[in-house]
């Protein structure tokens, strides 16, 4: 007979524990050395900033699970938020095309990336690699180079309020919500992990493996996509320089997050708490006005450092 | 030459070892048996450097020793050879057998010369003759432990400590081993050994110590014991009967295979299988086994052949095709690929069959979790719960729940390749039993294994492949070993 299961330490609870610790050190001390810190239209501010990493976070997470990568992240927002910006100019479309559009942009970009690695066999770091370039090069040959203007204000208000919620942080949150259900609740989302886990033994009980992968690097692109509608309708216009080096942060949120490079372990909860603290520590440094020459040593040190703990901790 | 005095060890407050006494001889093979999880590897390690233990003592060549490393204990004379060997794959042998002992020449390189020549001779002293050129990675595993012998060898090992040495390999190569072991007899090594095949203990140990639940039951001369109270110390009660009678009729084919090629592994193989019947598939490793049994599940198909069940012809493309065609497999690659080691033990288990669970709303947890606790009684898995990652169960009970596995699929036909490697005996009975009860319940097994016994109890019938042709068709009652290895060994 075997006892009912009971409650064991969690090593991603230990992993949430830590991170979480880490954050709210970062927060007691901002809140601590800046009177701007703990105000509400900061808060606000830090959320509507976390909402596109956060979105690519998500998206990315599901390709990190299978033990893949997408380094195409960043070029691939460029690429949709130009091409939504081309549908987008007023009286030419209804809203839902330069949606439509910027979606699939992505959507197409990530199935493109999935085939590659499945069919193709080829790494997904050269795949995404060759994406980056590649969907860089098709934003910079769509708007010739110069930014897509003359946005129509029914698409830029996406970059509004909803009453008192940045519209933003909605997509962001909705999205985390339906991964977090779609990963813990579904089958599609179990096998992900089982692919990520070990993938031969993944096919051997069952699981058709080309299919998730091409799922997840479908949708990591769809949710890209995503992102390149709403921050073109924040800087209303559709930059195909935007987006540089977008995917490094993304890739970084998830793996403070607990989720393995390896694939197999991770979860949207710690994605969530890896963006948050990413963006808490960019609003902290622009608090306190720090350069943003030494910004960027100070960010990379702290990423490192937190996963340096969390793993530590996670060891023990 | 070593002698061992109320060595205790426990983990995270496990008692692991408790109090054992123990002396090993110089030209003697000592062999420790006993279940997973009795404490043999935990000694060994002991022994060897890689666990300290929390009380008793080692008197090495009449000193007191304690070794902090395996570095250590090899500089000491005392060498291990693992059950998961880790040799260099891309350096060649002579790199591996002198790693860290390179001979070098008046300006400091590596003298090549002398490197191979040395390492030629060391495997020479084994009765082996292998080309030192060629790369780690291209050697067999019996060749490769070879090499770690010889590796230790060169060391001036004068104990080696062998985990498991014949888990991986096949009837010729073990033999190959054996003389290899021979041979450090006759220099006066100390060798010690642990096994979980009955015949070979037998044939290789001088002395035979068992161990029980962390404690040492007895040390014996291996003369003075038979493989029945063997068992019988070490599982402490009889097993009145550790294989299951068989009884089933075999009923109507289920599964028919034609023609079935693969070059170079496998060529024209054609059988039937019946409902209830418990086919044995018998040959040396590397004869192409696994290699059919992986075509029949989609992980490999086959080149051309057909395959029909229930007489409707069938393509197998991959195992998702398999498990819809009603077929399910363990492998015996339990860790490549069977368990996926991070997923909890219900994730694992569910796998195969999480079609059932799922709807629009998702997986119905509650179904899962009732139909995997149902599977976890049925077959008697050891584990905290069900939440458990499976990495932490034993050998034996992860091969279980990759069993639970592949029958919540509800298949039909149930392919089961070297089932009870590298588990203990406990284990193995319950697994005799289990392919009893499958073919009671009328389900088709085609069971492929190295321990002949194991072929002659449970099966209806016995296919023996060589060199990828089948050679003979066998009836059970009246076969013997030596016929099956007849016809397995290459002509």
């Amino acid at each position: 007979m075997n006892p009912p299961p009971r409650p064991r330490l969690d090593r991603n609870l230990v992993h949430r524990f830590g991170i979480v610790a880490v954050l709210l050190i970062i927060s007691g001390l901002l809140a601590a050395t800046t009177d701007s810190f703990a105000t509400a239209a900061n808060l606000t501010n830090v959320a509507r900033q976390v909402s596109i990493n956060g979105i690519l976070a998500v998206g990315v997470t599901f390709v990190l699970l299978t033990g893949g990568v997408d380094l195409s992240l960043g070029s691939v927002v460029a690429l949709s938020g130009v091409a939504c910006a081309l549908f987008a100019h007023p009286g030419e479309h209804a809203l839902i095309v330069p949606l439509a559009v910027g979606l699939l942009t992505g959507g197409a970009c990530g199935l493109v990336n999935g085939l590659l690695v499945t069919r193709g066999g080829i790494a997904p770091f050269i795949v995404t690699l060759g994406m980056m370039t590649v969907a860089r090069g098709l934003a910079l040959i769509l708007s010739g180079g110069k930014p897509v203007a003359n946005m129509s204000p029914a698409l830029t208000d996406l970059a509004g309020d909803l009453g008192p919620v940045p519209i933003p942080l909605l997509c962001f949150g909705v999205v985390a919500l339906a991964s977090w259900l779609f990963l813990s609740r579904f089958r599609l989302g179990r096998h992900l992990y089982a692919v990520g886990g070990n993938e031969p033994a993944a096919r051997a009980a069952g699981v058709s493996v080309p299919r998730v992968k091409l799922f997840a690097y479908g949708l990591c692109g769809l949710l890209t996509g995503l992102a390149g509608v709403v921050l073109a309708a924040r800087i209303t216009t559709g930059q195909p320089n935007a987006g540089q080096a977008y995917e490094l942060d993304a890739i970084a949120a998830v793996v403070i997050g607990g989720t393995s490079l390896s694939g197999g372990i991770g979860s949207v909860l710690g994605t969530l708490l890896g963006v948050l603290l990413i963006g808490i520590i960019n609003n902290g440094l622009d608090l306190l006005s720090v350069s943003s020459y030494y910004q960027a040593v100070i960010k990379g040190v702290i990423i490192v450092g937190a996963v340096w703990l969390d793993r530590r901790q996670a060891r023990s | 030459m070593l002698a061992v005095r109320d060595l205790s060890k426990a983990f995270g407050g496990l008692p692991a070892l408790q109090d054992v006494s123990v002396d090993f001889r110089p030209g003697e093979v000592h062999a420790l048996m006993g279940e997973n999880g009795a404490g043999k590897s935990t000694l060994m390690k002991i022994v060897a450097g890689l666990h300290r233990p929390d009380a008793g003592t080692i008197r090495w060549r009449g000193h007191d020793r304690r070794f902090a490393s395996p570095q250590d204990a090899l500089a000491q004379g005392i060498a291990m050879v693992h059950q998961e060997l880790m040799p260099i794959p891309d350096l060649n042998v002579a790199e591996n057998l002198l790693l860290g002992m390179e001979p070098v020449n008046a300006w400091g390189w590596v003298d090549q010369a002398e490197l191979h020549r040395q390492s030629a001779s060391w495997l020479r002293s084994l009765d082996t003759e292998l080309d030192t050129r060629l790369p780690m990675r291209r050697l067999s595993v019996a060749q490769v432990q070879v090499v770690e012998i010889a590796k230790a060898l060169a060391r001036q090992a004068d104990l080696i400590l062998m985990d498991e040495p014949t888990a991986a390999l096949s009837e010729h190569e073990v033999a190959a081993l054996f003389k290899a072991i021979d041979v450090l007899r006759r220099r006066g090594v100390a060798v010690v050994y642990t096994t979980h095949k009955m015949d070979e203990v037998f044939r290789v140990a001088d002395r035979i110590s068992v161990l029980r639940d962390g404690r040492l039951v007895r040390t014996e001369a291996a003369s003075t014991l038979t493989p029945e109270s063997l068992i019988t110390h070490m599982v402490g009660r009889e097993l009145a009967k550790v294989f299951p009678p068989v009884v089933t009729t075999p009923g109507e084919v289920v599964l028919s295979v034609d023609g079935l090629t693969r070059e170079p592994s496998y060529r024209n193989i054609s059988f039937t299988l019946r409902r209830g019947e418990v086919l044995g598939l018998a040959g040396l490793m590397g004869a192409g086994r696994t290699e059919i049994a992986e075509a029949l599940y989609g992980l490999r198909p086959a080149d051309s052949g057909a395959i029909a069940r229930d007489g409707q012809a069938v393509s197998l493309r991959s195992p998702a095709e398999a498990l819809a065609a009603g077929i399910g497999m363990v492998t015996e690659d339990r860790k490549g690929l069977g368990i996926i080691p991070a997923m909890s033990v219900q994730a694992n288990l569910t796998l195969s069959a999480l079609a059932r669970f799922a709807g629009p709303a998702g997986l119905d947890a509650a179904a899962e979790g009732r139909a995997c606790e149902a599977q976890i009684r049925a077959f008697g898995i050891k584990t905290d719960g069900r939440g458990q990652p499976i990495g932490q169960l034993s050998g034996g009970n992860q091969q279980k729940v990759l069993l639970a596995r592949a029958l919540l699929a509800g298949p039909d036909v149930v392919i089961l390749d070297e089932p009870t490697r590298g588990i203990d005996i406990g284990a193995k009975a319950e697994i005799y039993a289990l392919i009893g009860r499958l073919s009671a319940e009328g389900k088709a097994v085609l069971l492929i294994s190295s321990e002949l016994p194991e072929i002659l109890s449970l099966t209806h019938r016995i296919l023996v492949v060589r060199q990828g042709e089948l050679s003979a068709e066998l009836d059970p009652r009246l076969a013997t070993q030596e016929e099956i290895l007849r016809h397995a060994m290459p002509r």
